[in-house]
């Protein structure tokens, strides 16, 4: 068996623009409902003009190591997939009962119409076709990068380690993996 | 005639060879198309930059009512065939089941005029997704967001859905739903009766996209040649000219800009980022990755700015102030392209000479930019040319003397030697497609466009707003326009002064609206023919300009829904029915593009596989080395001094005019794009307004203080003529703009009830351009002159 | 600092806040808390009396399947997957307290029937002439042989239902508000002193009532404590919990806390009862009323609060 993979997203916030296409492109690809979505452009603007500096984040499942959503959840429905540290729910087994959202500290998931929970799937189905998430391949400023930080000569290993970086709430323990470059 | 078309001129046409000769301003020039003359003869009057507000209200006079839903019934929507189900029916969490069945068929995107060239996915037979296609040099690959959410309007459920005719019923005039063989015949029958009573001459076109082509074919089949796009006179055209004026030639679209190459990428005001053109936006990604050095001019911390190391917030107006000290410094400091500048260009001296006194002290206190920084980044600048881009922006009606703001920017960038150079403008290559032949048109007894060329000398393409005015005031009784065909551009929102466009409709006998969304412009029109949108149907191949050669085709990925048609189909039709058959000789677009494929060896099988394909490069992107080259200037050289200009009786070289300032407890009114929207066409869309529902105006926390403003409250606006704005608007309260100016996004606030999603969502900025500040060499309408305070009580 | 979701998110019960909990959840932890008050108690009075006795507080067992049942239903129409409940039985997952709390409920429910059962031959004569005409008099017999161990069983099941409906909550670290490890010990407590007013309510017996009112008084005053050392806790712990106290220091919860939860809940009770013990009478139902319109009360500001604050500010 192959060794167990770390997928990880790498976010280069000098590049990104807040233009959102990757938030259309998870739509379209993954069909979300009218009304709902997987990811998100944060806008934080800090000082007073015009001494300014502006960062966006493309913000979605940080698909974290600790992932209380998945320590939540009663049912098993939320869980890690088995080659990877991608969280998944399994829409056959969720309740709905909200225990993993009120869990997750980045409120990454949401109840479809239908009742179940969804969320980021790190596009999983394309991930395994041995493409990047749809979000990470339509960026046009390319500043999102997909790999596996278990294997050292990724690119978002090498990244990682030539660039400072930070994630989102640390504190929180939830070990994400889904990193910002600053 | 001049067609919107004809904006590309210069390098395409200079190295065909094979084009025709035309004669202006004396001299001799070669263009490829004939369609592509500029401009002839000179006009005697040269108005000064002239203010105009225009607020006339009064429509108790309207022969033509705006139509509202109200008035359309709700049969037409219990008619409606199902489109589209976005969202909840996928029910697992994988998109992709095995078994699923997904196809593809290439287009390219009509959101914006960027034409990049995708793919658009079916799934088990339902439209899915639009990805970019990676051969293409315009999107290499990835769609912009508004590309991407392209589906937005095909799932519009308030699209147009079939021919309306307006009705007088019950003393109130009304849209009647009818079938195409009425929507048609009546169109015949009155442009027949048009060209009987007041010659065809007096149609007039408007028109914005792609699908418009056979619609030109048949207005010059009829007799006519006035054909304006609000993407020149309220758009791009100061831009054109100031690049023609200095080089000979304009910029295109997409434009020559070398971003990727370039090594120091200023931005005056161009808002890259959020002006989402894809090439541009990629490559300045890769530009800023490389740690290219940007410098932005803006006086709102604009997306691009927080990426540059140096932003000069300045004084909103005053760019050619800046401008000009640059060019003092970069003169005076000697550091310009000796060599450059001795081959290729002329009247050095005299620019010299005209910003001696330009220093960066003098435009301190106009500009609010220190001098230090001024000097810095000049230096900056003359340190990477010739690979420094001065980028010449694209939306550039801002104050009136916009061609003179162009100049300034042109001439910049002569100095560094940036044209023509790696990372500078590179040299532009298109694709020659041989059109599909047909009889020479009919020559037109006049033009409404004979007047525009005599009023603005440098209009290089119709100006759709003087079009308008000429509608409502004819210079001569004798040659009025009767009659407007607009295709594909909401004019109440893209020509400024609303008021007067719609009082403009009011004195035509004909106004026919070809649209695929209830427009406010068609709620104004006799009728309305609903196309289908871009992904439903065939258009014409792509050839813009790029690197090197390239075509795209676009082609159906979906049946049309509801009784929507192709222009294609509607214009042959209508041809038939008018007796012009001769001018579309083709079955229909498949054979069209067929033949036009089959002569640069492709085929349209073929490009339905490809989707794109590259041609063989017709010669290198950049000057050689001590190559001789001649401008398609009178000199032949970049005219650093403009002789042709002073004959005319304009500044030679640009020179800095003050500009009116904001009046006490007002704020100078900007305006601009958001990533999600294109202007005024993706407002009522689903996906585009889930990601952004209204448009904001953004206020600095002073003034907010001031006026006691908290964020997320909604205001009105009131304008100094007093006009009020129709919807609030909430406030976005900001360190990212000056205290002396607001800003918001374009296209928003609609007012037809017919557009439920964007019905009085956010507020419109065309409405509050009631003062217009018109460019004395091409007619552009600048908008940025109005300025606007709150109104909060009563919102 | 500005800071925002530009592209408009607005995924439903999560934007603009968190609303995935209301009333259903607020209904159930509170069912479930006098649930697991009403078995403690009544199981204590079999215990202290080593023998069934027709006491209120053990009259009211028969109660506990009852209101553990609405307060279950009341968690079922929060569901949004209704048809896959029985997913929570078909597995155990240690690390997610709804889990445990499933499997408790599971237990609580033919605990509590066996102690009624166990009982009721004193406590509900009727119902047990109706057990025993249903031939169920073996399973009375059952429970009377054991009632001793049925009652401690009880009581550490009670225990656990009450402090487990707090743990529900303390467990999520993603908000500030219920994180902290009081929140269980005050559930029991809160539940005990509903449980208590119901007994005070029903009781026909003056020295009983007056047992519990005092009972109920000291549980007060305790929830009391245990409300302040919660709050001193989270002002004087990490940013985020600071933030979470000043939603009642100042904050969005601020009146709703003082007036409604306090004043109203606890301390307008607290006071009927000692001016009832004082011997001021009144309606002998106002102030369990009051105790138990408080205990509802402070679950729906829980349930609110903890939604209001996060560690994401947008
Ligand atoms: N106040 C103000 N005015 C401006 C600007 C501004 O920033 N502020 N910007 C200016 C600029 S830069 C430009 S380029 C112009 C743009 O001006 P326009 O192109 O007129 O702008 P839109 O508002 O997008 O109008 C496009 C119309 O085309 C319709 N349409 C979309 N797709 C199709 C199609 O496939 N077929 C047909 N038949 N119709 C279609 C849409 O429904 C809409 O009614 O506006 C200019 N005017
Ligand atoms: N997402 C998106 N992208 C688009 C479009 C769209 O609709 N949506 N439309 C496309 C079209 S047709 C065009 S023409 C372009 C237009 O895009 P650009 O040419 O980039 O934009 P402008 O509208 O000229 O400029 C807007 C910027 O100018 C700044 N500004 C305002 N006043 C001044 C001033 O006095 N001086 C300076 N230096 N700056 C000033 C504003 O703060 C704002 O940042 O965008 C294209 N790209
Ligand atoms: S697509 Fe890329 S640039 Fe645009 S918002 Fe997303 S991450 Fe940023
Ligand atoms: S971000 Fe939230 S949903 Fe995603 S793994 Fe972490 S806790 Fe779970
Ligand atoms: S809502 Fe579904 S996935 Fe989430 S905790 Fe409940 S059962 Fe698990
Ligand atoms: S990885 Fe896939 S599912 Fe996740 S945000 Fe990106 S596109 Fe959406
Ligand atoms: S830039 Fe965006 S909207 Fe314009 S054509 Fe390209 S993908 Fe379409
Ligand atoms: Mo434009």
């Amino acid at each position: 068996m192959a060794a167990k993979k770390r997928y990880a997203m790498v976010i280069d916030t000098k590049l990104c623009i807040g233009c959102g296409d990757c938030v259309v492109a998870c739509k379209m690809e993954n069909e979300v409902p009218e009304g709902f979505c997987r990811d998100w452009i944060v806008e934080s603007v800090t000082g007073v003009f015009p001494n300014l500096h502006m960062e966006y984040r493309s913000e979605r499942c940080n698909h974290c190591s600790n992932p209380p959503c998945v320590h939540a959840c009663p049912t098993g429905a939320s869980f890690v997939d088995d080659e990877s540290n991608i969280t998944l729910v399994d829409p056959d087994m969720c309740t709905g009962c909200k225990a993993c959202i009120a869990a997750c500290p980045y409120d990454a998931r949401y109840v479809r119409p239908e009742g179940y929970v969804s969320k980021c799937t790190f596009c999983i189905h394309r991930v395994r076709e041995g493409l990047d998430p749809a979000c990470v391949a339509s960026c046009p400023t390319h500043c999102m990068h997909f790999g596996d930080l278990n294997d050292p000569e990724s690119n978002v290993s090498k990244l990682l380690e030539s660039r400072p970086f930070k994630v989102l709430a640390p504190e929180a323990g939830t070990e994400p993996n889904v990193y910002y470059l600053i | 005639m001049w067609g919107n078309s004809c904006q590309g001129l210069g390098v395409e046409a200079l190295q065909s060879g094979s084009g025709n000769a035309f004669k202006w301003a004396g001299r001799d020039l070669i263009i490829s198309r004939p369609e592509c003359a500029p401009p002839f003869g000179i006009g005697e009057a040269f108005p000064e930059c002239t203010i105009q507000p225009y607020l006339e209200t009064d429509m108790s006079v309207n022969r033509r009512e705006f139509i509202k839903i109200g008035a359309l019934g709700l049969g037409s929507m219990s008619l409606a065939p199902k489109v589209f189900e976005w969202g909840p029916s996928a029910a697992k969490t994988f998109p992709v089941q095995p078994g699923d069945v997904v196809t593809r068929a290439p287009t390219y995107c009509e959101i914006c005029f960027w034409k990049c060239a995708g793919w658009a996915y079916t799934k088990n037979g339902r439209p899915w997704k639009i990805i970019g296609h990676d051969e293409d040099l315009h999107s290499h690959g990835r769609l912009c967001t508004r590309g991407s959410s392209g589906l937005g309007l095909y799932n519009d459920p308030d699209r147009l859905q079939r021919p309306l005719i307006r009705v007088e019923k019950d003393g109130r005039q009304t849209f009647k739903e009818v079938s195409w063989d009425e929507a048609l015949g009546f169109i015949a029958e009155r442009l027949q009766a048009l060209k009987e009573t007041h010659g065809p001459e007096s149609l007039a076109m408007f028109s914005h996209g792609n699908g418009a082509v056979h619609w030109k074919t048949l207005v010059k089949a009829f007799g006519a040649n006035c054909i304006a796009a609000p993407s020149f006179a309220q758009c791009r055209g100061p831009r054109a000219a100031g690049f023609y004026l200095t080089y000979g030639e304009t910029v295109g679209s997409p434009e020559r800009t070398d971003i990727e190459n370039s090594r120091c990428l200023v931005l005056i005001g161009s808002h890259i980022g959020e002006n989402l053109h894809n090439g541009q936006v990629q490559e300045m990604s890769k530009a800023l990755d490389r740690g290219t050095e940007v410098i932005v001019v803006d006086p709102r911390f604009s997306v691009a700015a927080s990426k540059a190391r140096h932003w000069l917030p300045i004084k909103p107006a005053t760019d050619v102030a800046l401008l000009l000290a640059w060019i003092n410094v970069i003169l005076e400091e000697d550091l310009y392209d000796r060599d450059y500048v001795a081959r290729y260009t002329v009247g050095l001296d005299k620019l010299k000479e005209a910003v001696r006194e330009n220093t960066p002290e003098w435009a301190y206190p106009i500009t609010s930019i220190q001098p230090e920084v001024i000097r810095e980044t000049a230096r900056l600048m003359a340190l990477h040319a010739p690979a420094t881009l001065v980028h010449p922006g694209r939306h550039v009606t801002w104050y009136g003397d916009d061609t003179q703001r162009s100049r300034a920017i042109a001439i910049l960038n002569a100095l560094l030697g940036s044209w023509g150079r790696k990372g500078g403008f590179y040299l532009p290559q298109s694709a020659h497609v041989p059109a599909y032949p047909h009889p020479p048109f009919p020559k037109p007894a006049w033009s409404p466009c004979d007047f525009t060329r005599a009023l603005y000398p440098w209009a290089l393409s119709p100006v759709a707003s003087h079009v308008r005015d000429m509608t409502l005031d004819p210079p001569d009784p004798e040659k009025q326009i009767k009659a407007w065909l607009v295709y594909g551009s909401n004019l109440i929102y893209s020509l400024p002064q609303p008021e007067k466009t719609i009082a403009a409709v009011q004195k035509l006998d004909l106004m026919i609206a070809v649209d695929i969304l209830p427009s406010e412009i068609t709620g104004w029109a006799d009728v309305v023919l609903p196309e289908c949108t871009y992904l439903e149907r065939y258009d014409d191949i792509r050839t813009s300009p790029g690197r090197v050669p390239q075509i795209a085709v676009r082609t159906p990925a979906f049946e049309p829904a509801y009784d929507t048609k192709p222009s294609a189909w509607m214009v042959k039709k209508l041809a038939g029915m008018m007796g012009l058959d001769d001018y579309f000789p083709w079955a229909d677009m498949e054979e069209y593009l067929d033949h036009r494929l089959q002569q640069v060896g492709s085929s349209l099988e073929e490009m339905h596989e490809l989707g794109v394909k590259t041609l063989p490069s017709l010669g290198p992107n950049y000057f050689q080395p001590g190559e001789e080259v001649t401008f398609n200037t009178p000199s032949g050289k970049i005219e650093l001094y403009s002789q042709q200009m002073a004959d005319a009786g304009f500044d030679p070289i640009p020179r800095y005019t003050p500009h009116a300032e904001p009046p006490d407890g007002f704020y100078r009114l900007l305006q601009g794009r958001s990533p999600f929207h294109t202007f005024s066409r993706t407002t009522n869309s689903p996906i585009f307004t889930e990601l952004m529902p209204e448009n904001e105006l953004w206020i600095n926390p002073q003034v907010a203080a001031d006026w006691g403003l908290k964020a997320g409250q909604y205001v009105k606006m009131q304008n100094q003529d007093g006009k009020t704005s129709q919807f609030p608007i909430r406030t976005r309260i900001t360190e990212r703009i000056r205290p002396d100016c607001v800003y918001m996004v374009h296209g928003f606030g609609h007012s037809d009830p017919r557009l439920k999603r964007g019905f009085g969502r956010g507020a419109d900025d065309n409405e509050m351009c009631t003062t217009v500040k018109i460019d004395p060499l091409m007619g552009g309408t600048g908008r940025r002159s109005n300025f606007v305070t709150f109104i909060t009580e009563g919102v | 600092m500005e800071e925002f979701i530009t592209t408009h998110r607005m995924n439903p019960d999560i934007d603009p806040v968190l609303t995935i909990w209301r009333w259903q959840v607020s209904v159930y932890l509170f069912l479930g808390g006098l649930t697991a008050g009403l078995l403690i108690l009544g199981a204590l009075s079999v215990l202290q009396r080593r023998k069934a006795a027709p006491t209120a507080a053990q009259r009211l067992l028969v109660w506990t399947p009852v209101v553990l049942g609405v307060g279950l239903f009341s968690l079922f129409l929060d569901l949004e997957h209704k048809i896959h409940v029985y997913r929570f039985y078909t597995t155990f997952r240690v690390t997610s307290p709804m889990s445990w709390g499933s499997w408790i409920l599971l237990l609580v429910m033919p605990v509590s029937v066996l102690l009624i059962a166990g009982t009721m031959r004193e406590t509900w004569p009727g119902l047990y002439a109706w057990a025993e005409r249903k031939g169920l008099r073996g399973l009375a017999t059952f429970s009377e042989k054991r009632l001793m161990g049925l009652a401690r069983l009880s009581v550490a099941l009670g225990v656990a239902l009450g402090i487990y409906t707090g743990i529900l909550l303390s467990a999520y670290g993603a908000r500030p508000f219920w994180n902290t490890a009081i929140l269980g010990p005050i559930f029991l407590v809160s539940g005990l002193s509903s449980g208590a007013a119901l007994v005070q309510w029903m009781s026909r017996d003056e020295r009983e009532h007056r047992l519990y009112t005092r009972i109920d008084v000291g549980l007060i005053a305790f929830e009391l404590f245990l409300i302040g050392l919660m709050l001193i806790g989270m002002a004087s712990g990490p940013e985020r919990q600071q933030a979470a106290a000043h939603l009642v220091f100042g904050g969005e919860l601020t009146t709703y806390f003082w007036v409604f939860v306090v004043m109203i809940g606890l301390l307008l009770p607290v006071l009927l009862e000692v001016f009832h013990l004082k011997g001021r009478p009144q309606p002998r139902f106002i102030a369990p009323a009051f105790v138990l319109l408080g205990g509802l009360i402070f679950r729906f500001f829980i349930v609110e609060a903890g939604q209001l604050t996060t560690w994401i500010g947008y």
